[in-house]
């Protein structure tokens, strides 16, 4: 077994930092395999050891189909991807101004809430109200987004605790929106929001084939495409995008520099938030078409995972989140066929991302040589 | 770093916002008082003990509550309390948390003793999470994974505790905990990754784990899954105190267990050898290195122990409650660890205060949604968040933490 490992690191020699991520993806499968393996209580009891490694073939044979085996496994990778890359950009811009943006999820819950009241309050035509919807949604995540940052830059408090504390208060007060007369349905007692008007949803990405109701993804992924350029473009060509990075790097030397480094904690928040509060914009406009106490579910930790991954470069947190996504659908079809459960795909998760992160401990296991790759960069610490 | 003398009389004016802050404060709660929390008539009952029920006129005890409030906050705008500022203010939190129960309740009546007991346990994994945040820290590593430690554990009790009862099941939550932390230890000593990024991988790490042998194993099998809890235990002469017995000494064991963590801590971290060469390590580890420290060994001794308490931490979910293991039964309370340590200033005593805090704020949540107060159960869910970012953002401020956590050791540097 040492000496396969072995050949097959001689191959990989000159590794770059793709294959090191793809080494990486393999290594937490095989953790996964093996996972699978012990986990599978009925076959072991029987001493069928066989029938628990068929297990694992069964289960990451549907994770591939589920995620990229046909149309509908595409457009549902897409779409599960879709908020992930809009909140992995929110929690990266963040990371590169040196702060930890744990607040995606409450981000993400009141930009939905504002694009789903444009969504349902408005009438007219789907090329203004879709547009605005979007843009009150940006607008409603970077408003709540910018109070962590205004509250760091006057008083300290640190954004970990108050963005924390500011998920558990936007999702009490959803829970209340959703329960006035001006957002729950009708004919409902239970918290969940008026349908927002046919003219207000997102248009279906495949919405030109005939008869594939089953293809859910939307236009939302466009927006997520913009938001990754528009993170590239801002962090590359523009002057406060450069204070980001120097502040991120090092926010002595910032303040040295004579940036106004209270405004780029404000800003840096504020367009967290505005990312994130598209994210809810797009499920709320794309894949619901209303709104439910969690829409935003787990997406804002799993978006932290995927900055770190993406090492908070715009296309490496863009394919981060695809990887995401596709195991997000894959998995789906993984527990309907093998009946392995869904949460498999939470654990390959943790492992690719420490995985990535310990390149060192890759290169032991692949017995690789010359690979290198940076450790993305993450949040100041604890000081100010 | 070069900023001290910069920051030095910033620190000052800082100080004198916050004297000025917590003075706003409290004439902002005289004024709820006078204006909100006496808008309802009627008396409430606080029972105490079985035969005893205290009485409180809600609407003269609100009236009397803002005129109090109101005089400290006027002391407090005018010279100042000082040093005493921070005993003040607790002593105004507490009146005006009676206060607000008062008003909550008037009309009806309520186990105040209860809730005590209540707030008690379950501040229990949280002070446990934020001890071993702070040994981990102390010592220079930034610990994110307490979430992730306390939901092991929790599984870990769950299982072995139903195999092997309850004592078998807090040892190997201990167990787990330290073989997550040394994951945690493994990939940020030895192989010197972002301690961020481990803590939170470590944390999907061991939510997908527990969720997926949940689902996988726990469900079909549920004799893996049923653990008899322990009870609570009085402990002698002691709990035959009025209202402070039933509410300090007759828990289980984990909140015994719990305090005498954090004293022990304390005592370690302040008073023994260790203590001071953690202290040093966490500060300032090349210069501990190179008087003879060993960073390393002592940065990985510590990071075990502290997930041997987490794990512990975690056993209370099914050892000392509800005797059985739930998918992300934790639901979050690692995090809320994590700013109890902050929010302590990385102190032991200082995070089970915030721990308290934190378990009183479930504990009313709890009693509120039985109450009918006239506003909507979601803004008074709402209020312990709102309170902690109030009191974070206004008077903690800034806050000092251990110069090298987050940074690997090397000691060629």
């Amino acid at each position: 077994m040492k000496n396969l490992f072995n050949k097959f690191g001689e191959r990989l020699n000159r590794v770059s930092s793709m294959k090191l991520t793809l080494l990486a993806v393999l290594s937490a499968l095989i953790v996964g395999a093996f996972i699978i393996i012990v986990s599978d209580v009925d076959n072991l009891r029987d001493g069928d050891v066989l029938g628990a490694v068929s297990t694992v073939g069964s289960a990451y044979w549907a994770l591939v189909v589920g995620s990229f085996g046909s149309l509908r496994a595409i457009s549902n990778t897409i779409n599960s991807s879709t908020p992930l890359i809009l909140c992995g950009v929110s929690v990266a811009i963040a990371f590169k101004a040196g702060l930890f943006n744990i607040g995606a999820t409450g981000q993400m819950l009141a930009g939905g809430m504002t694009s789903l009241w444009v969504g349902f309050a408005m009438d007219g035509p789907g090329y203004v109200q879709v547009p605005l919807a979007i843009l009150a949604g940006a607008i409603g995540g970077a408003v709540f987004g910018a109070i962590p940052g205004i509250l760091k830059a006057r008083t300290g408090a640190h954004e970990v605790i108050t963005t924390i504390m500011l998920n558990n208060m936007a999702a009490f007060f959803i829970l209340w929106l959703l329960k006035t007369d001006l957002f729950q349905r009708e004919d409902r007692t239970d918290p969940i929001s008026k349908l927002v008007s046919a003219e207000g949803r997102l248009p279906r990405l495949f919405g030109f084939m005939d008869g594939r109701a089953d293809l859910i993804a939307h236009v939302g992924f466009i927006v997520a495409l913009g938001a990754v350029l528009a993170y590239w473009w801002f962090l590359k060509k523009t002057t406060t995008g450069f204070e980001f990075r120097a502040y991120g790097l090092n926010a002595d030397a910032a303040t040295y520099a004579g940036m106004h480094v209270k405004r780029l904690t404000v800003l840096s928040m504020m367009f967290a938030g505005g990312f994130a509060g598209l994210a809810g914009a797009a499920e709320v406009l794309g894949t619901y078409g209303y709104a439910s106490t969690n829409f935003a579910g787990n997406i804002g930790f799993d978006a932290i995972a995927i900055a770190l991954l993406g090492q908070s470069s715009p296309l490496g947190t863009f394919f981060a989140a695809i990887l995401f996504g596709a195991l997000q659908a894959g998995g789906r079809q993984m527990q309907t066929n093998s009946d392995v459960p869904i949460d498999l795909i939470i654990v390959l998760r943790a492992l690719i991302v420490m995985f990535i992160a310990a390149p060192l401990l890759v290169k032991t296991i692949w017995r690789t040589k010359n690979a290198t790759i940076a450790a993305g960069q993450t949040f100041r610490g604890w000081g100010s | 770093m070069s900023t001290t003398e910069v920051v030095a009389p910033l620190l000052s004016l800082e100080q004198k916002r916050r004297s000025r802050n917590v003075g706003l404060s409290l004439i902002f709660l005289a004024l709820v008082s006078a204006f909100f929390l006496s808008a309802r008539p009627g008396d409430a009952g606080f029972k105490l003990v079985e035969s005893f029920t205290l009485v409180l006129p809600a609407q003269p005890f609100a009236q009397a509550l803002a005129v109090v409030l109101g005089a400290l906050g006027a002391v407090q705008l005018y010279r100042g309390f000082g040093k005493w500022t921070n005993v003040v203010l607790a002593f105004a939190t507490a009146m005006f948390v009676v206060g607000f129960l008062a008003w909550a309740t008037s009309g009806g009546s309520f186990n105040l003793t209860g809730m005590l007991q209540d707030t008690v346990t379950r501040s229990v994994p949280i002070t446990l999470g934020a001890i071993a945040g702070i040994l981990c820290e102390r010592s220079g590593i930034i610990n994110i994974a307490i979430e992730g430690q306390l939901l092991g554990g929790a599984f870990a009790g769950a299982v072995l505790g139903s195999l092997y009862g309850p004592w078998v099941g807090v040892l190997g939550a201990m167990a787990i905990g330290v073989g997550l932390s040394a994951l945690l230890a493994v990939f940020s000593i030895r192989f010197k990754v972002d301690q961020v990024i481990v803590g939170f991988a470590i944390n999907f790490f061991s939510l997908g784990l527990t969720s997926f042998l949940s689902q996988r194993v726990l469900t079909p099998y549920p004799e893996y899954n049923i653990v008899k809890p322990f009870t609570p235990y009085a402990v002698p002469l002691l709990s035959d105190i009025p209202v402070i017995g039933v509410a300090l000494f007759t828990q289980t064991y984990f909140v015994y267990i719990s305090v005498i963590a954090v004293v022990l801590t304390t005592w370690f971290m302040y008073r023994t050898r260790w203590g001071l060469r953690t202290r040093a390590i966490g500060e300032y580890p090349q210069a501990a290195g190179t008087l003879g420290v060993d960073v390393l060994k002592l940065r990985y001794r510590n990071v075990w122990i502290a997930g041997a308490i987490a794990g512990l931490g975690g056993a209370w979910w099914p050892i000392g409650t509800v005797g059985r293991f739930d998918q992300n039964i934790t639901n979050g309370r690692g995090f809320i660890a994590l700013a109890a340590v902050i929010f302590g200033r990385w102190h032991p005593v200082g995070a089970l205060t915030a721990a308290l805090v934190f378990g009183l704020a479930e504990a009313i949540q709890l009693k509120m949604s039985n109450l009918d107060t006239g506003i909507p159960s979601e803004f008074l869910l709402m209020a312990p968040y709102i309170v902690t970012l109030v009191v974070v953002a206004g008077f903690v401020g800034r806050s000092r933490a251990p110069k090298a956590a987050g940074q690997a050791y090397d000691a060629s540097k």
